[in-house]
């Protein structure tokens, strides 16, 4: 802004002004409001009290408006809304003076609202529809930055495949559906045992589980997520860390009663999810980007759940809801706390920053917090929810030894990745940052990652609460039985606290070591196959083939396109003409005089148009037949028909007038014979089909219907009339809507075509 | 094109067209006309005055933009629909608040209702969706004239 004229000071100064209204709380508030709304239910629900609500849809096909408010989705809608209620403070700070802020803001609603559905949503349809509306706003929100290149490209690849994954999903859910017999998802859990005992639970299986490790960033669609970093920060906070890519998650343990259990159950998600959890808590120590940092730790937390999910059980539930929860206080305050660091000194990469402690102390302590509680220290909620996991890891009937060994290496990066991000900007000597004076920034911004971070502390020292409001609910839901044991701090000696400082030892080896790994984990970066790669070769491959089906499809030749469509139809009328059991027309000739003169006239008309040279010519003999068939319609007393056919065929007079001076000037037309005996094949094929027509005697029932009807009913004594604004309104509504649009398309192509003729010179 | 004898009598047709493409939208209901038709002889008599008198002079006879008409238009066929979903609850049920049925079966009063918006509606939605191509059109093929003379 360094050369800001007066102009630019003015338009500044609007936007400010505008940013600075009280109305951007009001999301907040909202969410705070829906919060409190949840929480009401927290008592009953643990009772096993379970609200349910539902609204007939589509009662024909068994589908229904149906929600469920078990303990999952109640924890998950007070996830949503307890955080969304910060991110919105957040966001309303962080984009407080840009024009853009109104449009984020009702984006991240949306999205809030169709990530409220799909976790309390009670059937299948309405989960999907939910699940779909995610997908939607979290594109619109991924490439927020739009003018950018960077964006764009993210939130197509997260549109892609999230959106294939959907259709996946729709697949199994349908299948899963008309296997059980109702789409109401608490009865297809009920249903487990037949849904495990059918031959298409492989099916339903597969495409379930395709939507949700693409929605959760599971290997070998994992790079989506960090790739989905080019969306501003607040919406990096909400959706890539507590909510969407939780949403596969949510959907894996809202199946859990239905799908689990199998060994295709255990061996899909036990080995994808513990090779995700490794190859992402490798790669974030890769980075130096704190935001792509824990992009990649929030991989690493969703195949935890994934694993954990797969292993199976009530301990392992427990395990993972606990490390849900933890996962979602600590991922979303460092998410925020990183735009806080970025905000206040200019950079978030951690090789630019350092020493910042000092001018920034409250940042520092809010990331130290929420940081402790990643690495899982004592006594933070972090650390119960790692006991858990070592409890549920080594109780595994499923390779225990190489389950509980993954879970170390990546407790261990993550133990390191913590202290990237709470050492490294902090402390050692500080050095010249991208912004002169760094501080702490407003309010607004460090009261929702203050609260995050504060909860990761107080869950640890008051796990009794947690387990009662939150915890015991969820794996009563999704494991089918209460918690086993008791959420504490200390367990006393054991194994989970012997693997507990095993970790920690490890991730202090590796923290010393970052700098090494990082080398030579760029060094090696190039030369390893990356699966982002298939998706591109794929995405070049379909543009290929699009680039070569247009070519030949769309060639640009108004003749040749207008053949293809005459001898499709006339394939099409041919094949039922001779498919058909209808009875060749008979010929019964009883024409009168003014019959002969219509004739006449329309022969007179086409012979002039076949054989004029002169475009002007062709176009008024075209009115010609356009009139002579008006008065067809004159005769037999379809008057409006008349009316209409008339005015259109002045109308294309006109238009074609005004077009013809942009048309190249042509000596005459060629005669193709090809041409002519499509022509003649449609020609006879259109004809022969009236004829027949006339031949079999039409149902009149309609026609009975209307004329009887139409002056009592709809008070109106012309029939065509009444039809096409009462009786079939709907469709002339839909009609009248084309021609807009029609209008609308028109004017855009004229007037692109313009600009281009203009820029073009 | 530039004839006197067309652009003098275009001024004179152009409210005569109108009248008369009202009056065939107001018939429409019981004698042959309507919405549709109605705005297609409308749509005619701008076209006329485009031909005779010039797009600028078109444009400021249609006084609004061609693409709000037909926006307008789309808006009076959803109103019409409301109308009768606020009234009996079907949407695009008829309503016609100021008819009155007498006991022979023959009825008295104004036809106007919801019928009449929404055929209004589609009157508005043809004049704006053809003029609006029709102007587009003219604009682009006179530019490019002009270009050429350059």
């Amino acid at each position: 802004m360094a050369e800001a004229g007066p102009e630019t000071v003015l338009v500044r100064k609007t936007v400010l002004s505008h940013g600075a209204g009280l109305w951007r709380f009001i999301p907040a508030l909202v969410a705070a409001a829906a919060t409190l709304w949840f929480a009401q239910f927290i008592g009953p629900v643990s009772h096993g009290d379970i609200p349910e609500y539902v609204a007939s849809w589509v009662p024909q096909l068994g589908i229904s408006f149906a929600f469920r408010l078990d303990g999952l989705a109640l924890a998950f809608a007070l996830l949503i809304c307890g955080i969304g209620a910060m991110v919105f403070l957040y966001a309303s700070a962080y984009f407080r003076s840009d024009r853009r802020l109104l449009s984020l803001q009702l984006s991240l609603m949306a999205f809030a609202v169709s990530m409220v559905g799909l976790t309390t949503a009670d059937d299948a349809i309405t989960l999907f529809i939910f699940w779909e509306g995610t997908t939607v706003t979290s594109f619109l929100l991924i490439g927020f930055d739009h003018e950018k290149e960077k964006s764009r490209r993210a939130a197509i690849q997260a549109l892609i495949i999230t959106g294939a994954g959907g259709l996946a999903l729709f697949a199994g859910l349908l299948v899963m559906g008309s296997l059980v017999g109702s789409f109401r998802l608490s009865e297809m859990n009920l249903a487990g045992d037949v849904i495990r005992a059918s031959p298409l639970y492989p099916v339903i299986f597969t495409l379930v589980i395709l939507g949700c490790f693409t929605k959760s960033a599971q290997w070998p669609f994992h790079f989506w997520l960090p790739g989905a970093m080019a969306a501003p920060t607040p919406v990096s906070a909400y959706l890539h860390s507590a909510t969407m890519v939780k949403a596969g998650v949510f959907l894996m343990a809202r199946f859990t009663p239905a799908l689990s259990g199998t060994d295709l159950w255990t061996w899909t998600l036990v080995p994808v999810g513990a090779f995700t959890m490794i190859l992402a808590s490798v790669w974030a120590m890769r980075q130096t980007d704190l935001k792509l940092m824990l992009a990649f730790t929030t991989v690493m937390g969703l195949s935890m759940m994934t694993m954990l999910l797969g292993i199976g059980g009530p301990y392992a539930v427990a395990a993972a809801m606990t490390f849900l929860l933890v996962h979602a206080f600590y991922k979303a305050g460092l998410f925020l706390s990183v735009g806080m660091i970025e905000k206040g000194s200019g950079s978030r990469d951690y090789t630019e920053i350092s020493g910042l402690a000092r001018a920034m102390p409250h940042t520092a302590t809010v990331v130290m917090l929420a940081a402790l509680s990643m690495a899982g220290m004592i006594p933070f909620f972090g650390f119960i929810g790692k006991e858990l996991i070592y409890e549920s890891t080594a109780h595994a009937h499923f390779a225990p030894q190489a389950v509980t060994a993954a879970a170390i290496l990546a407790n261990a990066l993550m133990f390191a990745c913590s202290g990237m991000v709470a050492i490294r900007p902090f402390f050692f000597r500080p050095r010249a940052c991208p912004k002169d004076k760094p501080a702490d920034p407003g309010w607004a911004l460090w009261l929702g990652p203050t609260i995050l971070a504060a909860l990761g502390l107080l869950c640890g020292l008051f796990p009794s609460a947690v387990e009662h409001v939150l915890v015991a609910p969820m794996v009563q839901a999704v494991a089918g039985e209460g918690l086993p044991g008791h959420l504490a701090l200390w367990h006393g000696p054991g194994l989970p606290l012997y693997l507990s400082l095993a970790t920690f030892a490890l991730g202090f080896v590796l923290y010393l070591l970052l700098d090494a790994i990082h080398t030579g984990l760029a060094a090696a970066e190039p030369k390893l196959p990356r699966t982002e790669s298939w998706y591109d070769g794929f995405m070049r491959g379909l543009g290929k083939v699009a680039r070569r089906t247009s070519v030949l499809v769309q060639n640009g030749n108004m003749t040749s396109y207008l053949r293809r469509t005459f001898l499709a139809l006339a394939a099409v009328i041919w094949i039922a003409l001779l498919a058909g059991t209808a009875s060749w027309p008979g010929f019964r000739l009883s024409v009168e005089a003014i019959d002969w003169a219509i004739f006449t006239i329309i022969t007179a008309s086409i012979v002039v148009v076949l054989r004029t040279a002169s475009r002007l010519t062709g176009i008024t003999a075209l009115g010609g037949i356009g009139s002579g068939i008006a008065i067809i319609f004159v005769i037999y007393g379809a008057t409006d028909v008349a009316m209409t056919q008339l005015f259109v065929e002045i109308l294309v007079v006109i238009f074609m007038a005004i077009a013809m001076v942009r048309l190249p000037r042509t000596g005459g037309v060629p005669f193709v014979p090809l041409n002519a005996v499509v022509a003649g094949i449609l020609g006879v094929a259109v004809s022969v089909t009236l004829l027949m027509v006339l031949g079999t005697g039409l149902d009149l029932s309609l026609t009975e219907f209307f004329e009887e009807n139409s002056a009592p009913v709809a008070l109106g004594h012309n029939i065509v009339n009444v039809i096409l604004v009462d009786f079939r309104g709907l469709d002339t509504m839909g009609e009248t809507a084309v021609i807009a649009i029609a209008a609308i398309a028109a004017y855009a192509v004229l007037m692109a075509g313009r600009k281009r003729a203009r820029g073009g010179e | 094109m530039n004839s006197l004898i067309l652009r003098t009598a275009s001024r004179l047709l152009l409210p005569l067209i109108l009248v008369l493409s009202v009056f065939v939208f107001w018939r429409g209901h019981n004698e042959p006309g309507g919405g549709f038709i109605g705005g297609l002889l409308a749509a005619i008599a701008f076209a006329l005055v485009e031909k005779a008198q010039g797009l600028e002079a078109a444009r400021k006879a249609l006084h609004f933009r061609p693409q709000s008409i037909a926006a307008v238009g789309l808006g009076c066929t959803v109103l019409g629909g409301l109308w009768g979903a606020f009234a009996y609850g079907y949407f695009l049920k008829g309503v016609w608040p100021l008819i009155e049925k007498l006991p022979d079966g023959s009825k008295t009063g104004l036809p106007f209702g919801s019928i009449m918006l929404f055929d209004f509606g589609v009157f508005l939605v043809v004049l704006g969706g053809v003029c609006g191509i029709l102007f587009a059109l003219e604009d682009v093929v006179a530019n490019e004239r002009d270009d050429k003379e350059d």
